[in-house]
């Protein structure tokens, strides 16, 4: 939803970063506004994984220039922790498996930690379990996977699940949602869209990476932006998506390069 | 040398005392014990120089006056280490059978759990097949002593068909500054039948104590065992246990074994493939800290085709600690279509900390799928920015992965009272709460 004069959530401007000293992102330009969903595709490699990355703080990217604002202060400030408990969500494409620490236990301390890092009242173990037994019926999971261990021999589509239903218990102001779709059979697509769907409201944002149009099929942004080699080469309306499914992504290529 | 001359005359000692025992009534265990004693005086001391004891330094039975418990009164409180699940329990105090602290529960039909020491008087045929059997002393000097001295000890026999659901434990439990404690546990289970034992090594107090231990199970075809071990002795103690575990075909032996306690502690697990097609998983995980050495030797013997075995070692150690993993695989010519897998795994929590691990395959067969792997090192950058991404601290996130680490392990024990008191003393080495 486009309110140009809802608050800017997210306002990047020239982020340049570099892994192991090779430059992935060359000059990143981007304002997400609360209400707003960003698509952000591209082909693989084009960098567009790497952004939701160092958004988020991930130690093995280096940030080399550029300036990132959330909410007015200087995310690139912060470590990760804090940026979550500020209110930056990233569901992450290939999220980890810990053996050993139930999925209750690892929601539970994620949800209390950021409750108490926003100044707001924890939940004790049984206030909790009522409140995620609650939550998880959005994405019409079983409450079996509490007591399971942290996405260990979770399917690719319930540990998706997993991390929709993390986003829906720490309450982001902007929930980055790193290639969501991949892994997911038509059903479990439609589960974590909706879910998605659910949770979007004129107060947060949302920004959408993936590859392929399909899950833009479920959840209907106001922005497509497309990567390639480290910029964003085109922004445009949820049209541009469908033109990509169709056409792939070398017009826009060879366009840039005639240009 | 002079604490190294002091150790053997201990062990001289102990050989003598089992010189001294008076003769069991069955003269089949007599020979047995006798065989052993011969050896036990002639195997000498192993010390570091030994490449199999090479980082396991035990020149400590030289300085510390381990000596044979004194018969005593004094009945320990063991409510801390009772397991609500099990309704058979078998308590030995300093070694020595108490009938006041065991609970035998209702009789099942098929099932014989007792004293070791009256199993022989009272049911030799289940007894003679296996004793001193599947446990070899020819060149292991402390399986020599134990079976030289060979008196009392937990048995448990399951005949045929035969499944019981809830947990047998054995507490082994030390109470006396510097006893030396000779025990022994045998674990028969008939074809088919299937159980859940749990050992369990306590130590009460803070002095040091000698524990020689030696574990025989048979397994029979389609038969499932389930073995639980858990050694937290005080830590000045010494533990020096055996394991040997004989499957035939189709039989399941699953094995969680727990290190947490004593100053000085080895366990040679030996798993021998009687027949074809049998399953073992053997889980390990050392918690140690200070000065503690934690040494674990397994050997899994593919002596027939079609095994499978699946091998996860971790160590957490912290301070000064030591932990040493030896995992030999052996898979014996014509023991086609095993499938054998070993990882180590090692969290030194530490700059002092030190881990020595060495996988050995060894493989006579051509149609085999064999892997081992060996990890020391550092926590997972991408598991710790997951969990720092969801708003938790270094500190917190580091101190949670290391828990899940043990926390594995633990959570595959099947008796959940101690699953719980192990993920407790995981939680505690790792500086984290749930």
């Amino acid at each position: 939803m486009i309110n140009s004069g809802a608050k800017v959530i997210l306002e990047i401007r020239g982020l340049t970063a570099s892994v192991a000293g090779v430059s992935i992102l060359k000059g990143i330009d981007l304002t997400v506004r609360a209400g707003e969903v960003h698509a952000i595709m591209g082909p693989n490699g084009s960098g567009k994984s790497t952004l939701a990355k160092v958004l988020a703080g991930h130690p093995a990217y280096e940030v080399t220039g550029g300036t990132v604002l959330f909410e007015g202060k200087d995310l690139l400030a912060l470590a990760s922790e804090v940026r979550a408990q500020a209110g930056l969500f990233l569901g992450f494409q290939y999220p980890v498996e810990i053996p050993g620490v139930t999925n209750s236990a690892f929601l539970r301390l994620a949800y209390n930690t950021v409750q108490s890092g926003r100044g707001k009242e924890e939940l004790d173990p049984l206030e909790f379990d009522d409140h995620v037994r609650e939550t998880m019926k959005l994405l019409e999971m079983s409450p079996e996977f509490l007591d399971r261990s942290v996405n260990d021999g979770f399917s690719g589509g319930e540990k998706k699940r997993n991390e929709i239903l993390q986003m829906a218990l720490l309450e982001p102001h902007l929930a980055i949602l790193d290639e969501t779709d991949s892994g997911l059979d038509i059903d479990a697509l439609r589960v974590v869209a909706s879910g998605v769907n659910h949770l979007i409201t004129p107060d947060n944002a949302c920004v959408l990476v993936t590859h392929y149009q399909r899950l833009l099929n479920y959840i209907t942004p106001d922005y497509v932006h497309v990567m390639e080699s480290g910029r964003i080469i085109k922004t445009a309306d949820k049209s541009l998506a469908l033109e990509l499914e169709a056409r792939g992504y070398d017009w826009l290529l060879n366009e840039k390069l005639d240009s | 040398m002079q604490s190294q001359l002091e150790a053997v005359s201990i062990i001289q000692a102990l050989v003598a005392g089992g010189k001294g025992l008076a003769p069991s009534a069955a003269p089949w265990l007599n020979e047995r014990r006798a065989l052993a004693l011969e050896r036990a005086n002639a195997l000498r001391l192993p010390s570091i120089r030994d490449e199999e004891w090479r980082f396991t330094d035990i020149s400590m039975m030289g300085r510390v006056p381990f000596q044979l418990p004194v018969p005593h009164s004094v009945i320990p409180d063991i409510s801390a280490y009772v397991l609500p699940e099990a309704q058979w329990r078998l308590v030995f105090v300093d070694g020595i059978f108490n009938v006041g602290l065991s609970s035998l529960g209702a009789p099942v039909k098929g099932l014989s759990i007792s004293n070791l020491g009256d199993a022989i008087q009272n049911t030799p045929q289940l007894v003679v097949g296996h004793l001193a059997q599947h446990a070899h002393y020819e060149n292991r000097l402390f399986c020599a002593i134990n079976t030289a001295w060979l008196r009392q000890g937990a048995f448990i026999h399951l005949a045929k068909e035969v499944i019981i659901k809830d947990p047998i434990h054995i507490l082994y439990i030390n109470t006396q500054a510097h006893a030396t404690v000779n025990v022994r546990s045998l674990v028969v289970l008939e074809r088919a039948a299937q159980c859940t034992v749990v050992e369990d090594f306590v130590g009460l107090g803070e002095e040091a104590t000698f524990t020689n231990a030696v574990s025989e199970f048979a397994v029979a075809s389609s038969a499932r065992l389930h073995h639980v071990r858990v050694q937290r002795e005080t830590p000045a103690a010494l533990h020096i246990a055996a394991c040997a575990v004989s499957i035939e075909q189709d039989g399941v032996y699953q094995s969680q074994s727990i290190a947490l306690g004593a100053s000085v502690s080895r366990y040679e697990l030996e798993v021998l493939q009687k027949g074809p097609g049998v399953e073992v998983v053997i889980d390990g995980l050392a918690l140690i800290k200070e000065r503690q050495l934690a040494d674990t030797h397994t050997l899994m013997d593919h002596a027939y085709g079609s095994g499978q075995c699946r091998q996860l070692h971790k160590t957490i150690v912290d301070g000064r600690a030591h932990a040493v993993f030896n995992g030999k695989v052996l898979v014996r010519e014509g023991a086609q279509l095993t499938q054998s897998a070993q990882q180590s795994r090692n969290l030194l929590l530490s700059s002092d900390a030190r881990v020595d691990t060495k996988p050995q395959l060894e493989i006579f067969a051509d149609d085999v799928k064999c892997a081992h792997g060996a990890t020391v090192g550092q926590l997972d950058q991408d598991h710790l920015f997951y969990l720092k991404s969801r708003g938790l601290s270094e500190a917190r996130a580091r101190n949670l992965l290391t828990y899940a680490f043990g926390a594995e392990i633990v959570a595959r024990i099947p008796v959940r009272s101690l699953a719980a008191q192990l993920e407790r003393a995981v939680m505690t080495q790792a500086q984290t709460t749930l």
